[in-house]
C-alpha cells in the first residue's frame, strides 16, 4: 500500500496536526513515512503545503512528483486548487469550503465554488460550521481529516486512537470534541 | 531499536547528542533553527548538561565552538547558508588550527530561496577551507553522518562541515538511533602552538592541512555514504549527490535504475569512483541540489567531449531546487502533470500578523516620511522586511544582517537626506552595533529605528540578546541621550510617534528611535501558557 497526499492551507491553520495524526497511525502499522513541511517566511499568513507520503515500501523522494498525488487535503478552498498540478487524474480533493481571506484580491466565492465543482472527485464541506456547532471552532482541521478518512486506507479506529494520543495531554474534553469533529466530517463525506 | 520520527534538522541534533556533544552554538536562521531548538528541548539541554543558549551571531557561535574544541570537548555550530558568510573568518581559520575536541559545522542551504536572499552552496566553503564535507540524502543518513562526523573530526583533528538543504532539514521520517557516547572530559590542547596562528605557525599548520588532503579523499573513497551502484545499461552513468539521489530513485520503481549510479554524500570527491564511471559510460549526468559543484569539477573548463551533463549543460535548470520531475526530464523519461492551476488562484504572500507592532511603526514612519518622497528608508533582515510589500511600501533595501544602518550611512555620505535605517532588535545585536558605531564616529546624519519586539520573530520567537538593554547599548556606543527615544507603537500614540520621528529626521546627527512592543506571536503564546497554568 502506498498513499501520497498534499496537505494545503494558510500558515497557522494547522495542516501539520493532520499529518502528525495520520503519520502516528501509519507508523504504528510499521509503514514508511516521509513528510516535507514548510517552515519560515511562508508561515506568516502565506500559502503553506506539506508533502505527506506513506508506504509499506521504502520511500525515495521527500517531494511527491507532479500528477502523482492520491489526494489533496486542504483546510482552505483556494489553497486546495493551487496544488491541482500534483493530483493524479482519479485522485480525490477533500477541502474546507470556507475561504480564509487575508489578501485584497481574493477571488469571488461563487467562482471558487464553480472551480471546485469542476474537479472530478471533490468533497467540499463547511468544516468551520461543523466544528463551531460541535463547540470547538478551532477543530475544523479535524472535520477535514474525518472527511478524508474513508480514502486513507487505514482502519478508522487506528486514526481515532492517534487522535486520542495526540490530544491526550489537553484533557478528555478536548479529545472527545476532536473525535466528534472527525466523525462528523467522515459521516458527511460518506453521504456525498 | 524502534524508529523515531525526526525532521532532518532533528536527526542531526539527536545524533550530536548521542555522539557526546558538549555544546551547540548557533544563531537562528531558516532552515537550520530546529537543530538548536531540539537540543534546547532535550533532556540534556534542559538540564544544562549540554550548552545550547543562542549566540549573538554566527561568528561568535563559531568562535565559541572553536574554544570548546580547544578545551577538548565536542562542539557543533549551526547556521543557515548566509550565516556562514558572517562566520567565514573563524571558519576558514579553524581549518588551519584544526580541531581538538570534535568540531562539526552544520550549514543548511536554502536553494530556491524559500526564506533567503541567495542560494549559495556551502560545499564551496568546505572546499575553500580544505576540510571534509558531508551531504546527507535522507534523515537516517543525516543522523549517521552527524554521528560519524564527530568521530572523523577527532580522528583527523579537523573541523568537518555538514551541508543540509531545505527539503531535508524540514522533512520528517523514521530514524534509528545508535548507542549514546559519553561527553569528552576537559582535555585542553597539548600543543601550545596549535591555536596560535602567527604566520610561522600558520604556514606549518597549512602544510599539515594540505598533507591531510589525500587522507580525506581516501576516507571519501571508502565511505559508506558514497556508493557505486552498478547498472547494466552503460550508455549513461549518473552521479547524484545529497537529496538529488532520492529524486533520481523516485523515477525508478523499487529504486532499480538501469544505469550505473554514483551516490555522493561525502567530499572531497572520490576521484577513483568518478573516473570509473566516466571510463565505463559514454556520458554522465550529474544531479545535485544547489550549484553545479561536482559538475564543474568533473567537466573542467574545457569539457571538449561534451559528455558531462547537468545544470551547466542545460539538462537540469541552472538555478532553484530539483524535484523528481526535473530529474525525469533530464533522464528523458515522460514528465507527469496533473490539471493546471485554475486562473482565479492568486498568490498569497506572507504578511505581517494582525496586531503586529511593526504595522504601527511603519504607519508612523510613512507619515513622517511623506514630505521627503520615496527611496530613503533602508531596511534589514527580519519580519519587518515584509514592510517592502503593499500596503506599507515603506522600505527600499534589504541586503544582509546589519546593512540597514551602514547603507543609510553610505547614502548620507553621498549627500542623500534624510537617511533612515529600520532594523530589528535581534538583527541589531547580531550585526548592527558596529554599523551604528561607524555612524557615531563620524556623526553621520541618520535616523535609526530599532523595532524592538523583544524576540527573533521571523524564525519563530527565539530569545533576543537585546532584551531590555537596547537604550543602554546605544548610549554606551555614543548616541547622545536626548536623541534616543523609546516609543510605543500603538494606534493611540500615532500622532506623538510621528512628531518624534519628524523631529529626529531634521537632526543633523545620529538618532535612535526604539518602537517597543512585544511580538504578537510570542505574546499570545505566553498568554496561552499563563492561562493553562491557571487551570
Amino acid at each position: 500500500m502506498k498513499i501520497d497526499i498534499i496537505l494545503a492551507g494558510v500558515g497557522g491553520q494547522g495542516i501539520l496536526s493532520i499529518a502528525t495524526i495520520v503519520g502516528a497511525a501509519a507508523i504504528k502499522r510499521g509503514m514508511y513515512m516521509k513528510q516535507a513541511e514548510v517552515h519560515g517566511m511562508s508561515q506568516r499568513g502565506g500559502d503553506v503545503q506539506s508533502h505527506f507520503r506513506l508506504s509499506d515500501q521504502p520511500i525515495a523522494s521527500d517531494l511527491i512528483p507532479l500528477g502523482k498525488a492520491d489526494m489533496i487535503i486542504s483546510v482552505e478552498p483556494m489553497e486546495s486548487l493551487r496544488y491541482l498540478p500534483w493530483l493524479k487524474k482519479d485522485g480525490w480533493l477533500i477541502t474546507n469550503d470556507q475561504p480564509f481571506v487575508n489578501i485584497p484580491n481574493y477571488p469571488d466565492f461563487d467562482a471558487l465554488k464553480a472551480e471546485l465543482a469542476k474537479v472530478q472527485n471533490c468533497v467540499a464541506i463547511n468544516a468551520d460550521q461543523i466544528a463551531k456547532d460541535l463547540g470547538s471552532a478551532r477543530s475544523s482541521n479535524m472535520v477535514i481529516l474525518g472527511a478524508a478518512s474513508p480514502y486513507l486506507q487505514l482502519p478508522y479506529e487506528e486514526i481515532e486512537n492517534a487522535v486520542r494520543e495526540n490530544f491526550a495531554r489537553k484533557g478528555e474534553d478536548i479529545v472527545n470534541v476532536n473525535l466528534a469533529c472527525m466523525k462528523a466530517g467522515r459521516e458527511l463525506a460518506e453521504k456525498k | 531499536m524502534s524508529k523515531a520520527l525526526f525532521l532532518g534538522d532533528e536527526a542531526v541534533a539527536q545524533a550530536a547528542l548521542d555522539a557526546g556533544l558538549s555544546g551547540v552554538y548557533a544563531y537562528p536562521g531558516t532552515p537550520s533553527t530546529e537543530i538548536t531548538e531540539f537540543i534546547q528541548n532535550s533532556k540534556q539541554g534542559k538540564a544544562g548538561e549540554v550548552h545550547s543558549i543562542w549566540a549573538g551571531n554566527e561568528k561568535t557561535a563559531m568562535e565559541s565552538a572553536i574554544g570548546m574544541s580547544y578545551a577538548g570537548k565536542r562542539a557543533m555550530v549551526c547556521m543557515k547558508h548566509v550565516g556562514l558568510n558572517v562566520a567565514a573568518d573563524p571558519f576558514m581559520n579553524s581549518s588551519i588550527t584544526g580541531a581538538n575536541g570534535g568540531l562539526v559545522v552544520v550549514v543548511a542551504d536554502d536553494p530556491s530561496m524559500h526564506s533567503s536572499q541567495d542560494e549559495q552552496d556551502s560545499r564551496y566553503y568546505a572546499k575553500f577551507a580544505l576540510i571534509p564535507c558531508f551531504e546527507p540524502s535522507n534523515q537516517q543518513e543525516a543522523y549517521d553522518i552527524t554521528y560519524y562526523a564527530f568521530e572523523m573530526s577527532e580522528k583527523f583533528r579537523t573541523p568537518v562541515l555538514i551541508r543540509l538543504t531545505t527539503r531535508l532539514s524540514h522533512s520528517r521520517s523514521g530514524v534509528e538511533r545508535k548507542a549514546e557516547r559519553p561527553q569528552n572530559p576537559l582535555n585542553v590542547e597539548k600543543d601550545p602552538k596549535q591555536f596560535i596562528l602567527l604566520p610561522a605557525n600558520a604556514r606549518r599548520h597549512y602544510r599539515k592541512l594540505l598533507d591531510k588532503q589525500p587522507e580525506f579523499e581516501n576516507d571519501s573513497l571508502n565511505s559508506p555514504f558514497n556508493q557505486y551502484i552498478d547498472g547494466a545499461d552503460k550508455s549513461m552513468g549518473i552521479i547524484a549527490s545529497g537529496i538529488a539521489f532520492n529524486y533520481l530513485m523516485e523515477n525508478f520503481e523499487g529504486g532499480k535504475c538501469p544505469y550505473p549510479v554514483l551516490k555522493i554524500s561525502q567530499y572531497p570527491l572520490p576521484t577513483k569512483l568518478i573516473a570509473k564511471m566516466v571510463d565505463e559510460c559514454g556520458k554522465v549526468l550529474i544531479a545535485e541540489e544547489g550549484y553545479p559543484f561536482i559538475e564543474e569539477q568533473v567537466r573542467g573548463v574545457l569539457n571538449r567531449t561534451g559528455n558531462i551533463m547537468g545544470r551547466l549543460s542545460g539538462e537540469l535548470p541552472r538555478d532553484g531546487e530539483l524535484n523528481p520531475n526535473l530529474v525525469a526530464k533530464a533522464l528523458g523519461l515522460p514528465d507527469t502533470y496533473g490539471a493546471p492551476v485554475p486562473e482565479l488562484v492568486v498568490p498569497r504572500p506572507p504578511a505581517l500578523c494582525v496586531g503586529c507592532p511593526h504595522i504601527d511603526s511603519y504607519t508612523a514612519l510613512n507619515k513622517a516620511m511623506e514630505k521627503y518622497g520615496k527611496g530613503k528608508v533602508f531596511s534589514d533582515i527580519g519580519c519587518y522586511t515584509l514592510g517592502a510589500l503593499p500596503p506599507y511600501n515603506a522600505i527600499y533595501t534589504t541586503v544582509d544582517m546589519g546593512a540597514s544602518i551602514t547603507m543609510a550611512k553610505g547614502a548620507a555620505d553621498a549627500g542623500m537626506s534624510p537617511c533612515v535605517a529600520v532594523i530589528g532588535d535581534s538583527t541589531f545585536t547580531h550585526s548592527g552595533m558596529t554599523s551604528l558605531l561607524d555612524a557615531i564616529y563620524e556623526n553621520t546624519p541618520i535616523t535609526v529605528l530599532i523595532l524592538d519586539n523583544s524576540t527573533t520573530g521571523m524564525t519563530g520567537g527565539q530569545d533576543s540578546h537585546a532584551l531590555g538593554v537596547l537604550g543602554e547599548i546605544c548610549k554606551g556606543l555614543g548616541v547622545k541621550e536626548d536623541h534616543i527615544h523609546r516609543i510605543n507603537p500603538l494606534k493611540a500614540h500615532l500622532d506623538e510617534n510621528v512628531a518624534i520621528i519628524e523631529k529626529e529626521l531634521e537632526y543633523q546627527g545620529v538618532s535612535v528611535i526604539i518602537p517597543t512592543r512585544e511580538c504578537i506571536q510570542t505574546l499570545s503564546r505566553r498568554m496561552k501558557k499563563q492561562q493553562a497554568a491557571k487551570k
